[in-house]
């Protein structure tokens, strides 16, 4: 019996041995790189408190599925790995070195979030892999001194902060303002922003800034709170599930506050929608991304290539989720920092091309808003412009603004 | 059986250090997250499943061992193994202070009770009076260590040995502990903390007191995780992580040593093997998974391999 147990334990530890060797994946050029394929990696959560951005990853997956099915870039497949980390750095961790060693990517591209994109960027530094145009608006991704390997993608949310902040001060003056905020880095680079340009007059016109967590199951209480403070202006710096309860919310209160919400909650599939679109009349937020439900898009030629492409990769999808346009514009960053390469994929060159893209105008993203980069520019997106909702729609006004610096 | 037991184990202590030497530094960084994993499934082990008070939070003890890590570290460079002997005795002292009201609450007024602690977790981490020592949301980043004593090995592997080994010696001391009298303590109050107390065993010391152990295992575990990941932030620490640990307790066998063995190995894969049969639903596959676990193996994989070799000898 003794012998029996053991031969029985010695089977699987041979096998195991096969799965974890210790010889990487042989590499003929650069890292991840191949005469027929370019390997891709990105964290994606597609599970957990933030999946509903999975969309963002299942819509590049498409993406590069519709380039492959193009002929691919200088001869070359894009083979795109999108995994899930659950929006858990250190899941994220793990997942970036199971992309980065064990699959041998050439370089990151669009990882979600900033805690678990944090989680990972000293690693991906120091390796020398690309982390390219995070999917978080967060003020550090700007950072080329400390990390030249990442840069961020979206418009900040401090940049985005400014623009409420000049509006208000524009607009209302004299106004009472109430700040919800997401207790993390994303909620707090809007009241940074809004500090930045309202200056002394902060304190005076902040009656109430209180904040929520991500795992709280309603902001209920604190918008009653809100309500309380005699405040005429809200700023909601809120994830998509929270703005739409905020919306419902203060509208059950009949409190009619001049209202901001933040890009990110601005969807009509995920925030309107849901907290029902008459309750949310008047209510402002600023776009870089063309709202696919905007009538003025009906004819657009950008918009009708990305509906096509919807139609035929992604037919099963909810074309209202303002995430598939989003990463439709990524998409088609990475595709022209890939061209700019000119056949050249080492790591050192796609940094040096994604650092050194100019005026790219991408279908899905609105006119005026343009890509540019350079070795000391790590801001891809600075404009944004206002909209309203009307009841049915987003109608932008005003014209796209620059915000205030970085 | 009694011979064989012991020699398997050093067996597979021995398999599991070679594995250093073979297995990539991706895997060994998967391999060193079980290990951690496995070392805090054995801290709610103690508590749970030897004692007989339930914990929803140990998730909780894991954090403040893995901040001890990095707040010493980032901030007053201490070396890295030097943080464990202080957050095994930070986590121990909480754990004792928990424990405190777990002699007025039983079973599932407990659980609730340490739920709660979990829940409050990510948000006192970021709670502006410790933000200067915690880093608040951004989290601290941390150094990964080089091998000492320059050895010809690299950080990775290292690592893997490095939290090995002291994944070997808190498994033989938890086994120590529950084998002796304090364990026959133990396991007498969960089962019938009346006759316990007739026999004259202090039940609010012992339980207050496992609770301490427990905690300071966790802890230790938080620790090493702390390390093995470079990073912690309160995100890395939500109610999920307790939930998870319970999880791998349940399955890999409540009252056994060789239980959180198996927990850890699972807890670690699971995502990744559901993530590879559905990318759609992964959490629905966790989902299946577990529930088939609990009808094919009711007393965890421990307690169906125990099972198993009785019936083979």
């Amino acid at each position: 019996m003794y012998r029996r147990t053991l031969l029985a334990a010695a089977g699987p530890f041979a096998a195991t041995l096969g799965i974890m060797g210790r010889i990487g994946p042989a590499s003929a050029q650069a890292p991840g790189v191949t005469s027929t394929e370019i390997k891709i990696g990105q964290t994606q959560a597609y599970s957990g408190p933030a999946s509903a951005y999975g969309a963002i990853g299942r819509g590049l997956v498409a993406y590069f599925k519709r380039v492959n099915d193009q002929g691919g870039i200088a001869g070359r497949k894009i083979n795109f790995i999108s995994v899930d980390d659950g929006y858990l750095p250190p899941k994220t961790v793990e997942q970036t070195r199971r992309l980065v060693e064990q699959e041998g990517v050439s370089f990151m591209l669009n990882g979600l979030g900033t805690p678990p994109n944090s989680a990972v960027q000293r690693y991906l530094n120091q390796k020398k892999v690309p982390q390219l145009f995070v999917s978080s608006g967060a003020e550090k991704w700007a950072n080329p001194k400390e990390f030249p390997w990442t840069i961020g993608f979206q418009p900040s949310y401090r940049t985005e902060a400014q623009i409420y902040a000049k509006y208000i001060l524009q607009n209302k003056p004299d106004g009472k303002l109430a700040v919800l905020y997401q207790n993390d880095d994303f909620g707090k680079d809007y009241v940074a922003g809004l500090r930045d340009v309202l200056g002394d007059k902060y304190e005076r016109m902040a009656v109430k800034v209180i904040s929520y967590e991500v795992t709280d199951p309603t902001i209920d209480s604190q918008a009653v709170t809100m309500q309380g403070s005699g405040a005429d202006i809200l700023v909601t710096a809120a994830t998509p599930k929270f703005a739409a309860q905020v919306i419902r919310k203060i509208y059950d209160l009949n409190w009619k506050p001049l209202h901001f919400v933040t890009n990110v909650s601005a969807s009509v599939g995920a925030v309107i929608t849901p907290a029902g679109p008459e309750r949310a009349v008047g209510l402002i937020t600023a776009a870089y991304v063309k709202e696919v439900s905007d009538p003025d898009w009906k004819n657009d030629p950008g918009m009708n290539e990305w509906r096509a492409f919807m139609q035929e990769y992604m037919p099963d999808s909810d074309v209202t989720d303002v995430n598939y346009p989003f990463s439709y514009a990524i998409g088609g960053t990475a595709m022209q920092m890939l061209k700019q390469c000119d056949g050249d994929f080492s790591r050192e060159n796609i940094l040096k091309q994604a650092t050194n893209l100019h005026d790219l105008q991408l279908p899905t993203l609105l006119p005026g808003i343009i890509v540019n980069t350079s070795p000391t520019n790590y801001h891809p997106i600075r404009q944004l412009q206002l909209s309203r909702w009307s009841g049915t729609r987003w109608e932008r006004f005003g014209s796209v603004i620059e915000g205030a610096g970085a | 059986m009694r011979i064989l037991l012991p020699l398997a184990s050093v067996l597979l202590v021995i398999a599991a250090a070679a594995l250093a030497f073979v297995a990539s530094d991706y895997r060994l960084f998967q391999l060193t997250m079980v290990v951690v994993y496995a070392v805090a499934i054995l801290g709610l082990a103690l508590v749970t499943g030897f004692n007989g008070q339930i914990s929803l939070g140990h998730g909780a003890f894991y954090a403040v061992g893995a901040y001890v890590t990095a707040i010493l570290m980032s901030l007053y460079d201490v070396p890295y193994w030097a943080t464990l002997p202080v957050s095994a005795v930070v986590c121990a002292v909480i754990g004792f202070l928990i424990g405190l009201p777990a002699l007025r609450l039983g079973g599932l007024y407990l659980a609730l009770t340490t739920f709660a602690l979990a829940v409050a977790t990510p948000q006192l981490l970021k709670y502006k009076l410790f933000e200067g020592w915690t880093g608040g949301v951004q989290g601290l980043t941390l150094d990964k260590p080089d091998p000492p004593f320059g050895l010809q090995i690299n950080a990775d592997q290292w690592l893997y040995l490095f939290t090995l080994g002291v994944g070997v010696v808190l498994f033989i001391l938890a086994g120590n502990l529950v084998r002796g009298r304090i364990g026959l303590a133990m396991r007498a109050i969960r089962d019938h903390p009346l006759a316990a107390e007739a026999t004259g065993i202090d039940v609010a010391l012992f339980k207050t007191r496992t609770f301490a152990v427990s905690a300071m295992f966790t802890g230790i575990a938080g620790s090493l995780g702390a390390i093995a990941v470079g990073f912690v932030a309160p995100d890395s620490f939500t109610v999920l992580l307790s939930i998870t640990l319970f999880v791998g307790l349940v399955v890999g066998g409540v009252a056994s040593i060789a239980g959180p063995v198996f927990g850890g190995v699972f807890i670690a894969f699971l995502p990744n093997v559901a993530e590879e049969i559905s990318k759609a639903a992964p959490g629905a596959v966790y989902g299946v998974v577990l529930i088939a676990f609990m009808y094919l193996l009711p007393s965890g994989v421990a307690g169906g391999l125990g099972r198993l070799l009785r019936r083979a000898a």
